[in-house]
């Protein structure tokens, strides 16, 4: 591989995405993920590729559907309130199977909300975002090396099952910088076989491809929504991932995702100094849900504190997959608020009677 | 060896590109290295600040809370960073603009005139090049050949002169 370079997340994010077969951005301005239209503007055409400055996030998602429907790799970005406008099309996506791949990088809501670095659109992340039975596969990468990485797991996904695929990270994993090493040789799209559903013209009198979200025939949207939803299983057998640390020994299991897991984790250092077991469990994947996981800890650990930068969204997945086996603790910062280590330690301490 | 570095002036004054050069450096020094910076509506005239960690472990929690080192290159800087030292850390002070002197007996306290050395060297536009000399020279976070070799790097549109005028100033700066 080649030697590591210093990049920003949100430029990390866009190479990793041209790496992994991008061909095609069409996106519209909002902070804190500006750096990725910015860094696509020159470097897509570079590959031959395109890139569009949309005049709405609307516009945006809707070229996508289209060049999504050719066949090739895809790509938008953008911050919350523009990924809220965008939920109609990927919802538009999904039903017309179409495997799309954007990136969310949070900040602070609801509304206009501001330009700091948050975690309140884990909901609309992980439940689908738009209308309709849907999902979404969803990574949530917690440093600049994985936010140029998890590009081509996403578009992997999204092209083995046909379903829209996402990065969720934040304002901090999109403006800080840190050494990056790509853990995949950059793909040439032009050696992948041509999708059997993708349209494009073609005069050798095959079959005639149709996509779209749309079927008025009684009983067969049924069926296509049953089908798509055998796909989101196979999705939650076969995709999953986590990691963890001082999970063997661990009395206190402290879980979060993203950047915040980072900060997590210099608190399980602080505990583990101070000879406490404590252990952090951090979903990779938050669409699959590393459930079992957790209904594994379940059985070992005497508390679990859920730390998130929103007011209680994540922690509903640790609690549907627990069940109530083991009592759930919370911290969280909203809008902006960055929890520090040292506070999450003395929550633990408290929790511990220490 | 841990340093949370937090790096605050005017916008202009190279604040961020300093941050960006220590990363950069810590880097190609072989240490594990973060950088952030303040992403507000920051602008030419207004306040900018960045946080830089270098760390020869893995960094968690790229945010930094109480840092090891500050620098102030203007006033304004001064009362908003200076009360966050951790006990026992560096400030490093831009003399030739901040007047404010610090009464905490906790720090260290290094106090150069940038701005006048720069001058001295040939233009105001490296003043912050000292401060990164003499940052690394009084953290030991980084070797200065390893700053020296990120120059060219970072400031890959930079004419070697220019270039060549940088590294002096990080040289005269490690000499403080």
């Amino acid at each position: 591989m080649a030697e590591k370079t210093l990049m920003k997340g949100n430029e990390a994010l866009a190479e990793g995405a041209v790496r992994a077969g991008c061909r095609f951005f069409a996106g519209y301005p909002i902070t804190p993920q500006n750096e990725v239209p910015e860094y696509m503007s020159w470097r897509l055409p570079q590959e031959g590729g395109f890139f569009i400055q949309a005049e709405s996030e609307v516009a945006a998602i809707n070229m996508l559907f289209g060049a999504a429907s050719t066949g090739i790799r895809v790509m938008t970005s953008s911050s919350s309130p523009g990924i809220s406008l965008k939920q109609e099309g990927i919802s538009y996506c999904a039903g017309a199977d179409l495997p799309i791949f954007y990136a969310n990088v949070v900040r602070g809501g609801p509304g206009l909300g501001n330009i700091a670095p948050a975690q309140s659109d884990y909901f609309q992340a992980t439940r689908g975002g738009g209308h309709g039975d849907y999902r979404v596969f969803v990574m949530a990468p917690n440093s600049v090396s994985e936010m140029a990485n998890f590009p081509k797991r996403c578009y992997d996904v999204a092209f083995k099952y046909r379903v829209p695929s996402m990065i969720l990270a934040d304002g901090i994993l999109g403006q800080m910088m840190e050494p990056v090493e790509f853990d995949f040789e950059p793909v040439d799209p032009s050696s992948f076989p041509e999708p059997d559903w993708a349209i494009g013209g073609d005069a050798s009198g095959r079959e005639r491809r149709v996509v779209k979200s749309y079927d008025l025939r009684p009983g067969r949207l049924e069926e296509w929504n049953k089908e798509r939803a055998k796909r989101f299983e196979r999705i939650e057998a076969e995709e999953v991932d986590w990691d963890g640390e001082g999970l063997d020994d661990c009395e206190l299991l402290i879980t979060s995702y993203g950047s915040c897991s980072r900060i997590s984790k210099s608190a399980v250092k602080m505990a583990r100094e101070d000879g406490l077991p404590v252990g952090l469990l951090r979903p990779i994947t938050l669409y699959p849900f590393p459930k079992k996981a957790y209904q594994d800890l379940a059985k070992r650990v005497k508390n679990i504190l859920v730390v998130e930068m929103s007011l209680g969204q994540f922690i509903e997945d640790v609690q549907l997959s627990v069940l109530g086996k083991v009592p759930i603790h919370f911290h969280g910062r909203p809008a902006g608020g960055i929890p520090t280590a040292e506070e999450i330690y003395d929550i633990v301490r408290k929790i511990m009677g220490k | 060896m841990y340093q949370g570095i937090i790096i605050a002036g005017f916008g202009g004054q190279g604040v961020v590109s300093m941050g960006i050069l220590l990363a950069y450096a810590g880097m190609v020094d072989g240490k594990y290295v973060t950088f952030f910076p303040a992403y507000g509506a920051e602008m030419r005239g207004g306040t900018a600040n960045c946080s830089v960690i270098i760390s020869t472990d893995e960094i968690a929690a790229p945010v930094v809370g109480q840092p090891d080192s500050v620098v102030v290159m203007n006033e304004p800087s001064f009362s908003k960073f200076e009360p966050m030292l951790k006990p026992g850390g560096r400030l490093f002070i831009n003399s030739s603009l901040v007047s404010s002197r610090s009464k905490r007996d906790d720090i260290e306290v290094i106090e150069i005139p940038v701005n006048k050395i720069a001058e001295e060297i040939g233009t105001l536009k490296i003043a912050n090049m000292v401060m990164a000399g003499a940052l690394i020279k009084h953290t030991g976070a980084i070797a200065s050949e390893a700053v020296v070799k990120s120059l060219p790097k970072v400031y890959k549109r930079a004419k070697p002169e220019i270039l060549k005028l940088n590294e002096v100033a990080v040289k005269r700066g490690a000499e403080y």
